[in-house]
């Protein structure tokens, strides 16, 4: 009998609707022997780009009410690594790997997806045009629709793999962007990326963040990022919804709204095996629904939700 | 790297706002070295939402002890833990401190920075490694540790800021004079660690440093307790904590 996870997205077969939020797991190795990569949906890469880059000043997150700021600025080791070292190790656990792409420019994006393109460790691309820690690229691509559009086009052009594009919640408007990244050829939109935020010191009396600001992540965001979820399942592109996920039930809440899978971050720092248990939960309560495939779940609650390949 | 739930033996009030853990911990204690840490939830719900780091300052038979001080809202919520309890528990993590052989160990600690010190004059003690310790608090009250340094056969210097107990005045006071033949152990906080820095370099002593930050993940996947090095920079809880002295530079 097939297993009631298995599912799809963007046309990448997964063996569940539970992915490895990029930034929140490394490349897999840093939490092995806890969470065995090929237990999850996919395991979605630290953003990388082509050569290393050393991250933001110290210090580089802070705790908040039911969540964190960080500002960790796309710290990587660069393309070479990924593919020397993190590609063959994924792929000997048996992972799905999404690799995040990050780029300055235009034709860092295109590069990277150019090198990615024909390696078969890889599943899939996510485009990162919404990371609001670096001060080139990042969201500089994604708080515009037609930035957004031009570098998904370029992108498009030289990959035949699945793309993803991350978006931003800090624009004025997430489906005119998420309507172009369609427009352009991405194959799914994750959602949401972090939400601008920072704090203060009372002692120094200086931002905390040596970036002055970060991105909320955590339980605070859940609300907000499932709203977008329920605004971007009319786009028309499959979804892969995330910000906040703590539980199953949370998960069940962004499939829901038309999520076609999640992805769990910062849960994972608390409960390092927290994307395990959400697989199992949900696993139970779709055997309690008596729902023969997740499937059944996605846009369940979402009138507006217009499903897609 | 276990992730374990430890059971707590006992907890006992130090005072100043310090506290001893002693937790049942098998598999942890088992594979732990002095320098090396846990990572603790304090909350078993959304909030305070990460995980805390503490060094382990004893090693017994199936048993690590935390040696803590109440600094905010995740310390105050561990130190309401009973006996009997359960603490969500994953480690050990990091890098160690490594006693270099045919130099006497100086432990230099400052404030709860005695903690995984402790560990390591344990160490010493069961290799005979020879030992000796400076240790520094505020007040006499702050002070912790000293039972486990003379029952460990360590001499030990002591001193504070207000003068209650021992030299009137900071910790690397008490390393004047030569230090040929030593190497150096340090934790505290960045003035002092600055110091040891300073003084190891002036009389060409090696030495090592264990570094406090506040984490998120603890396992080097989110690169957020990055500190500054020469030549880049180091994650806290997978290069760290524990460094060599002169590999990090420390904010002035």
């Amino acid at each position: 009998m097939a297993s009631r996870l298995a599912t799809s997205l963007a046309g990448i077969p997964l063996r569940n609707p539970v992915l490895a939020a990029s930034g929140t797991f490394g490349y897999g190795r840093e939490y092995a022997g806890l969470v065995p990569p090929a237990c999850l949906g996919a395991v979605i890469t630290k953003g990388t780009s082509l050569e290393p880059w050393p991250g933001n000043p110290p210090p580089r997150t802070v705790e908040t009410v039911a969540g964190m700021l960080n500002a960790i600025g796309l710290e990587n080791p660069g393309l070479a690594h990924l593919v020397e070292e993190d590609l063959p190790w994924l792929q000997s656990q048996g992972a799905t790997v999404i690799v995040n792409v990050v780029g300055r420019c235009v034709d860092e994006y295109v590069e990277m997806a150019a090198a990615l393109d024909r390696r078969r460790e890889v599943a899939g691309l996510e485009l990162n045009i919404s990371c609001p820690n670096v001060d080139k690229g990042g969201m500089a691509f994604g708080s515009h629709p037609e930035t957004a559009y031009a570098l998904v086009r370029a992108v498009r052009r030289r990959t035949r793999l699945p793309l993803l594009v991350k978006l931003s919640p800090n624009v004025t408007d997430i489906v005119r962007v998420a309507e172009r990244v369609r427009d352009a050829g991405a194959d799914g939109l994750s959602a949401i990326n972090t939400l601008v935020g920072m704090a203060i010191d009372l002692d120094s009396r200086r931002p905390v963040l040596g970036n002055v600001t970060g991105g909320l992540s955590g339980p605070a965001i859940k609300p907000v990022a499932l709203a977008a979820v329920w605004r971007l399942a009319a786009v028309g592109l499959p979804v892969l919804g995330m910000g906040g996920i703590w539980d199953w039930r949370d998960a069940a809440e962004f499939l829901m709204a038309g999520a076609a899978a999640v992805a769990v971050g910062t849960a994972t720092f608390a409960r390092p095996r927290a994307m395990l248990e959400i697989v199992a939960g949900l696993e139970e309560y779709l055997e309690c629904r008596g729902l023969k495939n997740v499937s059944e779940l996605v846009g369940e609650a979402n009138p507006t939700f217009r499903a897609s390949g | 790297m276990e992730l374990v739930g430890a059971s707590v033996l006992t907890h006992e009030a130090l005072g100043a706002g310090y506290h001893r853990l002693v937790l049942a911990a098998p598999e942890v204690a088992l594979q732990c070295r002095p320098g090396q840490f846990v990572h603790v939830r304090v909350s078993e719900d959304r909030y305070p939402l990460l995980r805390r780091p503490f060094s382990v300052a004893r090693r017994g038979d199936g048993t690590i002890t935390l040696l803590y001080r109440v600094v905010g809202k995740g310390t105050a919520l561990l130190a309401g833990l009973r006996p009997g309890g359960c603490l969500d528990l994953l480690g050990p993590l990091g890098s160690g401190f490594e006693l270099l052989p045919g130099r006497r160990a100086v432990l230099v600690a400052g404030g709860a920075g005695i903690a995984p010190l402790l560990f390591l004059a344990q160490l010493a003690w069961e290799t005979g490694h020879p030992v000796r310790a400076v240790v520094g608090a505020a007040q006499a009250a702050e002070l912790v540790g000293t039972a486990d340094l003379g029952e460990l056969g360590v001499p030990a210097a002591y001193a504070t800021d207000d003068g209650s107990l021992g030299h009137h005045g900071p910790v690397t006071d008490l390393l004047e004079g030569s230090l040929a033949g030593e190497a150096l152990y340090a934790c505290g906080p960045p003035a002092m660690l600055r110091k040891v820095q300073t003084l190891a370099r002036e009389q060409a002593v090696p030495g090592q440093l264990s570094l406090e930050a506040s984490m998120a993940c603890g396992v080097g996947a989110c690169r957020g307790c990055a500190c500054r090095a020469h030549g880049g920079y180091r994650m806290v809880c997978t290069d760290g904590p524990v460094f060599d002295l002169e590999e990090v530079v420390l904010d002035g």
